[in-house]
């Protein structure tokens, strides 16, 4: 291995991209756990209309690969007159894949939560919406938070797809980096540990938050 | 015992699945009396009680608290009615997220609309009332059964009803935390409270109730104060006395 190379070349040049999937999983991450809520409450407890459209959303995006989609955002909404730039088109190809696999976390979480505490809410006084806000969501996402995690985490790792549709990431800047110099093993081994780092980092994050949430009756608590 | 009426339910009816579980009930309740309902399980004591505060919507029939009547269909008006009548479930349904103190102070803060501080104070006034001051800090899972209730009784007091209705409160208890929970219903009743109280315990209603419903079948078969329906004076038992000796044998 050649160090000079993996210093002065190929780490500038991943760092760029790093911070380009930085850019594409942090958005993606947030709408799609937003897109996932709304989702996975309109299954649950939305009326019949609602809770259609949410489950053919799951369905549609769930069920088809995610390079297609991407393909179908970035080249294929042109044919009808939308023009979205390579970045746009994949952080919501992302947002929107991600936001399917949350629904599902989401919604089994809810149905976990017992209704006796939605009654309870209610001879409170308490709104339909304000039982959702107050009592159950906060208990859905402490049970949802495993699952949400590992999608957050297949999340970083589908952000390499990105560069297929144009936008250059961390795997596009060590796609090109390789091609020209024909380095796929120093290349590849790094970028590998670019993305191991990423999702360490985020394994650990998401065990400080559930911890930080950890309520006594809730798991291991 | 003539109170002034504080609530009064006319000719409710409700069917659930085709199946009629509540015909024709008529009752009123009086301002600070408690008034006991007992009966076979299945006879439609928790049901009358969840069409009473609406978390059930009768098919038909009037409520009416405090002379002015309730309407089922606005939805603002049924949530403030809601918030005067406190309901207490046989399974506690406390919040499990939350510590005691919250479970108290939540729906002062979301739905009455207090500031943080004024919510905690008077939450906290309420856990000393009932007895749990020193848990405030403890979520339900590290409380026991009997806190648990008083808990739940201390969540629904802050909302300042104008009427309790308990659900069985004891009847998910250990035998030895029933005693702490009557002492608090007993508590509150001597204080004036209104309560309608759903139960098994039939010394407690002996003692402590103004009037005694028996219940079967979806209708109010039997209505009247303790030591008529209790005493085995005459010839012919009252269904409330020979419901009573079957429990109190089942207990023996």
């Amino acid at each position: 291995m050649d160090s000079s190379f993996i210093w002065s070349e190929l780490v500038p040049a991943l760092n760029d991209g790093l911070l380009v999937s930085l850019l594409l999983i942090i958005p993606s991450a947030c709408l799609g756990l937003l897109l996932g809520i709304l989702a996975g409450f309109s299954r649950t407890f939305g009326p019949p209309w609602l809770s259609r459209i949410a489950s053919a959303y799951a369905t549609v995006f769930r069920g088809t690969p995610l390079l297609v989609q991407l393909f179908m955002l970035y080249f294929g909404l042109p044919n009808v007159g939308v023009y979205l730039t390579p970045y746009v088109a994949a952080v919501a190809g992302f947002s929107l894949c991600s936001g399917a696999y949350h629904s599902e976390y989401i919604r089994g979480a809810l149905l976990s939560i017992k209704s006796g505490q939605i009654r309870a809410a209610e001879s409170l006084g308490f709104s339909r919406v304000k039982t959702m806000v107050h009592i159950v969501l906060p208990q859905a996402m402490r049970r949802a938070l495993p699952g949400v995690g590992n999608e957050l985490i297949y999340l970083i790792k589908y952000s390499s797809l990105a560069y297929i549709i144009t936008c250059i990431e961390l795997t596009g800047e060590a796609k090109i980096l390789a091609a020209q110099t024909f380095r796929y093993t120093e290349v590849f081994l790094i970028v590998g540990c670019y993305y191991l780092i990423l999702v360490s980092l985020a394994s650990v994050g998401l065990r400080k938050l559930e911890d930080m949430l950890r309520v006594p009756g809730y798991g291991k608590g | 015992m003539a109170g002034e009426e504080l609530l009064r339910v006319e000719g409710l009816n409700k069917t659930i699945g085709g199946t009629s579980i509540l015909s024709d009930v008529t009752m009123s309740v009086q301002k600070g009396d408690l008034k006991v309902l007992i009966g076979p399980s299945g006879g439609g004591k928790s049901t009358l009680l969840q069409c009473i505060n609406l978390l059930l919507f009768p098919d038909t029939g009037r409520i009416i608290l405090g002379g002015k009547e309730v309407s089922f269909r606005r939805k603002r008006e049924v949530l403030a009615y809601r918030q005067q009548i406190g309901m207490i479930f046989q399974e506690f349904n406390l919040f499990d997220h939350l510590n005691a103190l919250q479970n108290v102070s939540i729906a002062l803060r979301k739905v009455k609309r207090m500031s943080s501080r004024q919510a905690a104070e008077r939450a906290e006034r309420e856990l000393k009332r009932v007895g749990i001051g020193e848990q405030k800090h403890l979520y339900p899972a590290e409380l026991s059964g009997g806190q648990k209730q008083r808990l739940s009784i201390a969540r629904a007091l802050a909302m300042d009803p104008a009427i309790l209705l308990l659900d069985e409160p004891t009847s998910a208890l250990d035998p030895e935390l029933i005693g702490e929970v009557l002492a608090v219903i007993r508590d509150l009743s001597q204080k004036g409270m209104t309560m309608l109280m759903a139960t098994h315990q039939m010394g407690f209603a002996r003692t402590l109730a103004q009037e005694i419903m028996f219940m079967e079948q979806g209708q109010i078969v039997e209505q009247g104060g303790p030591r008529e329906l209790l005493s085995c004076s005459d010839d012919q038992q009252s269904r409330t006395l020979s419901f009573c000796s079957k429990i109190n044998e089942l207990y023996a």
